[in-house]
């Protein structure tokens, strides 16, 4: 009974108040996000992941440190190592659970500063204009012309490889098209009438930028940011494949396949568990990112 | 008794979403002859659907049936896709509503108007170019060599919509559906555009159906009307008595409209009675 | 009057016809966009490094030779000279000595490119001729299998590390099957045989008429390319879908089809012809980015081309080398770019 008001309350077509009426889009946008099966399959999956590797020491069933070269590139299903073990004897299936974390942090870091980045860019070049916006501008289309991979891997060479300079080479890549994305939005509202009103109530503009227009291009973000997240993952994965990353004997996934690579005509699971990682992962953004899209940004899909 | 041209006899357009199915045109039947036929009603009332399904323009899922759609005694809907391409542009043409969209804009209008004639007819391009100069100079295009070679966004409305004309009538069909075909146009320009279509299609003894939403303009330019709601036809008249529809929605649409013979100080909102939509279609058929 | 009026404009535009202001435009920001790439690489490759001497010299040089480089690199001077400087090399194509080889990186460079370009044209060719159709197709059929078939293709190739997919394509058609030749451009006998014309082998084996190692070459490189295509066919396809969904219901495909058309040509002659353009840029773009993709592939295959080139520079901290590769593929890129941009204003009509 109680449920059934609360979901009446939560689909009004008169919400009571502001923070009433926002609870009620939230509400409808998660119902048309629940109804499409592919996108809530991906949320699951990333749900998954996180719950892993938060309880990564309770779930793994091996250090995923210690060597045992006695039992070294032992097959699938040997007792003990239902995913066999590499190189040196460690639990692969223990350290693809550690791996979770490792995955988890550069994406979260990622996510938190390329976003944020072109935000403070985007949004200055479009409120500010003129010289601004052009010398901003263009600094971005420079870092859209060049080449992403090739250009985080002249970051990390100059930097020193390692797990912090792979995120921060990543992220110097990823900004510009969410300053792109922010600067359009900002040109859009900017001219909006509801602008001047603040701004005749005598509002600056830093409290027009933080206040009125940060919060209207959050939903384009957090589509792109989401859709991005796979491109994120695959390039620090590829980044440790490369040796660039994650360092041993961490085990970052992408590093793993690196390891794995030497055995992968005769020991092929070594290499391959890592990669159906990465992969599930990847897609379960791509599938979450797809649904988000939908429901925040409906003109953008077909 | 006129010849009967085209016989349309209990049209059902249908549409399956995931609701249920939406009809879209409801056992709607009509005949035309040489003559100038206007189908009225509002936006979504069928009538455009009802042009479209007659040359089974209707992409699936949408689906099309009828008793029968009967072009001088053979049934379209029996009809191959093969042999309905024949039908369609030599037999039966249609002009759209606004050619800012229904020209293809990456091809010079020359391009576009040979290829409507030499889809019909086995013509070298030079013939098909002197047959579509023609056709322009027909539709009042002046200097149409340069109209040939240019790109249909350097046409103005008017222009485009006598284009489309000429391309569509360049195969000499036997029909000519008309889709709100001044619709997007200035005022200024719609009558001279009416007026050529006009001159066509009694010259080359054509029947027109006439697809509109404005009653004064079909009631003035048709011979015979049909009045459509939600999908059926509510009634028929013929045009120079229009005034004297009994059918409230039609009364109801007149009084909407202003008057400069009778000017009133507010003009009538439309009032709907769901029975309308229930009732059984009125038949068309002469 | 009025007419004399009439006739100076004329003379005007003729004088100065919109293409000449759209040219400098295009020079204009190609020049900027270029600074700005070497002015990234100048930060990267001189100022990020706390040492760029130590960077190029290694830790166990001696003072003398680190006094050489140290001059050499014209650290003594002020920044802004030094950038000039720098500039003033990459103009003349002077990218500085390799650490590993002692040669210019310019010469390596202009050797190893020959395989990227291969590798990636093949690979965009296997991607344009499978993904522009299958996109074609998906939009036609919108919501038939064929289109769910597509989808799915097009999510795998974006949620695929491509590394990995490398691996198990070697895993599997080299390993287990043998239907392939495994790493390398050429096996082991067949290296140096043909003379180095073009430097793209197939067509090397080709000219000289020596089928024999145009085979092997193939059966090197079907591997790395497709893996190549596959990526480039995800993007493709789906770009390739959308265009032509967005204009199979514009009104002209209903006049096209009014007309009596076949569908066939309503969708290639009519439909198509109007996404040629933005296609085109689409290919561009994913050209580009399989000459940098084309770095991962390369590793796994052990293709000796410009990703193995800059990766192995990377490896051992051979500064030059990696920031000469980095400049030449970021320029290609850069010009990629203005091209298909260039393209788009000649080839649509209504762009003029």
């Amino acid at each position: 009974m109680a449920e059934q008001t609360l979901r009446a309350w939560l689909l009004t077509d008169t919400p009571s108040s502001r923070r009433h009426a926002k609870l009620s889009a939230l509400y409808q946008g998660w119902l048309s996000f629940r109804s499409n099966t592919m996108a809530m399959v991906g949320l699951g999956i990333l749900i998954a992941l996180m719950l892993i590797a938060a309880a990564a020491p309770l779930l793994s069933p091996h250090d995923p440190f210690v060597q045992d070269l006695g039992n070294r590139l032992a097959p699938l299903g040997t007792e003990g190592h239902i995913l066999g073990t590499d190189s040196l004897g460690r639990d692969i299936l223990s350290r693809l659970i550690y791996g979770a974390r490792i995955t988890l942090y550069i994406v979260a870091l990622v996510a938190l500063i390329a976003p944020v980045v072109g935000l403070l860019v985007g949004t200055v070049s479009g409120y500010v204009g003129g010289w601004v916006d052009i010398v901003l501008m263009r600094i971005t289309d420079i870092f859209l012309a060049f080449p992403r991979l090739v250009l985080a891997l002249a970051f990390v060479a100059a930097l020193g490889a390692g797990i912090e300079n792979a995120v921060i080479a990543i992220s110097l890549t990823a900004w510009p098209p969410y300053a792109r994305i922010a600067r359009a939005e900002t040109l859009t509202i900017r001219s909006s009438d509801y602008i001047s009103a603040i701004q005749l109530q005598g509002a600056g503009g830093f409290r027009i930028i933080t206040k009125h227009i940060w919060p209207l291009c959050i939903s384009s973000l957090i589509v792109r940011v989401t859709l991005d997240m796979a491109g994120i993952i695959l390039a620090a994965a590829g980044l440790g494949f490369l040796g660039l990353g994650a360092q041993p004997p961490s085990p970052e996934w992408g590093a793993m396949i690196s390891e794995g690579r030497r055995f992968i005509l005769d020991h092929w699971w070594v290499a391959t568990m890592p990669g159906l990682a990465i992969f599930t992962v990847s897609l379960a953004f791509n599938l979450l990112g797809d649904g988000l899209r939908d429901v925040l940004d409906p003109k953008a899909g077909e | 008794m006129m010849q009967t041209l085209l016989d349309v006899e209990n049209l059902w357009v249908k549409f399956p979403t995931r609701q249920g199915v939406f009809d879209a045109v409801r056992g709607v039947s009509f005949t035309l002859g040489k003559e100038r036929l206007g189908i009225v009603g509002e936006s979504g009332s069928g009538k455009s659907m009802t042009g479209r399904a007659i040359l089974r323009l209707i992409r699936p899922p949408g689906i099309v049936e009828a008793d029968h759609v009967k072009l001088d005694g053979v049934d379209l809907l029996r009809k191959s896709e093969k042999d309905m391409r024949a039908v369609r542009g030599q037999r039966i043409s249609m002009v759209m509503q606004d050619p800012k969209f229904s020209l293809n804009p990456v091809m010079t209008i020359g391009a576009q108007i040979i290829e409507a004639y030499r889809l019909h007819n086995s013509a070298s391009k030079t013939d098909a170019h002197t047959k579509a100069v023609e056709m322009l100079e027909a539709v009042s295009i002046r200097n149409p060599e340069r109209v040939m070679r240019a790109y249909p966004h350097e046409m103005s409305g008017g222009m485009g919509q006598r284009i489309m004309i000429a391309m569509m009538l360049i195969p000499n069909p036997e029909i000519l559906i008309a889709d709100e075909p001044t619709s997007a146009l200035d005022v200024s320009v719609q009558r001279q555009v009416l007026d050529i279509m006009d001159k066509l299609v009694k010259e080359r003894g054509m029947g027109l159906i006439f697809i509109s939403h404005d009653l004064n303009l079909v009631a003035d330019f048709c011979d015979r009307v049909l009045i459509m709601y939600a999908g059926r036809i509510v009634e028929v008249c013929d045009a120079d008595k229009l005034h004297e529809a009994k059918h409230p929605y039609t009364q109801g649409l007149l009084n909407s409209l202003p008057r400069l013979d009778a000017p009133r100080d507010r003009l009538e909102v439309l009032k709907r009675d769901p029975e309308w939509s229930k009732a059984q279609s009125v038949s068309g058929r002469v | 009057m009025a007419l004399s009026e009439e006739n100076r404009k004329g003379r005007d535009r003729a004088s100065l016809p919109p293409w000449v202001k759209t040219t400098a435009l295009t020079m204009g920001s190609i020049a900027v966009t270029m600074l700005g790439l070497l002015f990234v690489t100048f930060i990267i490759g001189r100022v990020m490094p706390i040492d760029p001497v130590l960077a190029i010299v290694g830790e166990r040089a001696s003072q003398s030779t680190y006094d050489a480089v140290y001059l050499e690199l014209g650290l003594d001077k002020p920044l802004v000279v030094q950038f000039a400087y720098y500039i003033w090399d990459v103009l003349h194509l002077d990218f500085g000595t390799s650490l590993l080889n002692a040669r210019p990186v310019s010469e390596d460079i202009a050797r190893v490119f020959p395989a990227t370009l291969e590798l990636a044209t093949l690979g965009i060719i296997i991607g344009v001729v499978i993904g522009v159709p299958l996109g074609v197709i998906a939009a036609v059929r919108k919501g038939s299998w064929t289109d769910q078939v597509a989808r799915v293709v097009a999510l795998v190739g974006y949620s695929m590390p491509i590394f990995w997919l490398g691996l198990m394509g070697l895993l599997i058609f080299y390993g287990i099957l043998g239907w392939v030749g495994g790493p390398g451009r050429v096996g082991i006998f067949y290296v140096d045989v043909v003379p180095s014309v073009t430097g793209l082998i197939l067509v090397d084996a080709a000219l000289d008429g020596n089928w024999d190692v145009f085979k092997n070459a193939f059966s090197h490189i079907i591997l790395p390319a497709s893996l190549l295509g596959y990526f480039s066919l995800a993007y493709i396809s789906r770009m390739t879908r959308s265009f032509m969904l967005e204009q199979l219901s514009a009104e002209y495909i209903t006049t096209a089809r009014v007309k009596g058309m076949s569908e066939w040509d309503v969708v290639w002659k009519h439909a198509f012809k109007n996404i040629r353009v933005q296609l085109v840029t689409v290919i561009a773009l994913s050209y580009a980015g399989l000459l940098e993709g084309s770095v991962l592939t390369e590793i796994i295959f052990s293709w000796p081309g410009i990703g193995s080139y800059i990766t192995t520079a990377l490896l051992s901290a051979d500064m030059n080398a990696v920031l000469g590769g980095t400049v030449v593929v970021g320029l290609i890129f850069i010009l990629l770019n203005i091209f298909s941009d260039l393209l788009y204003k000649v080839f649509d009509p209504r762009a003029k």
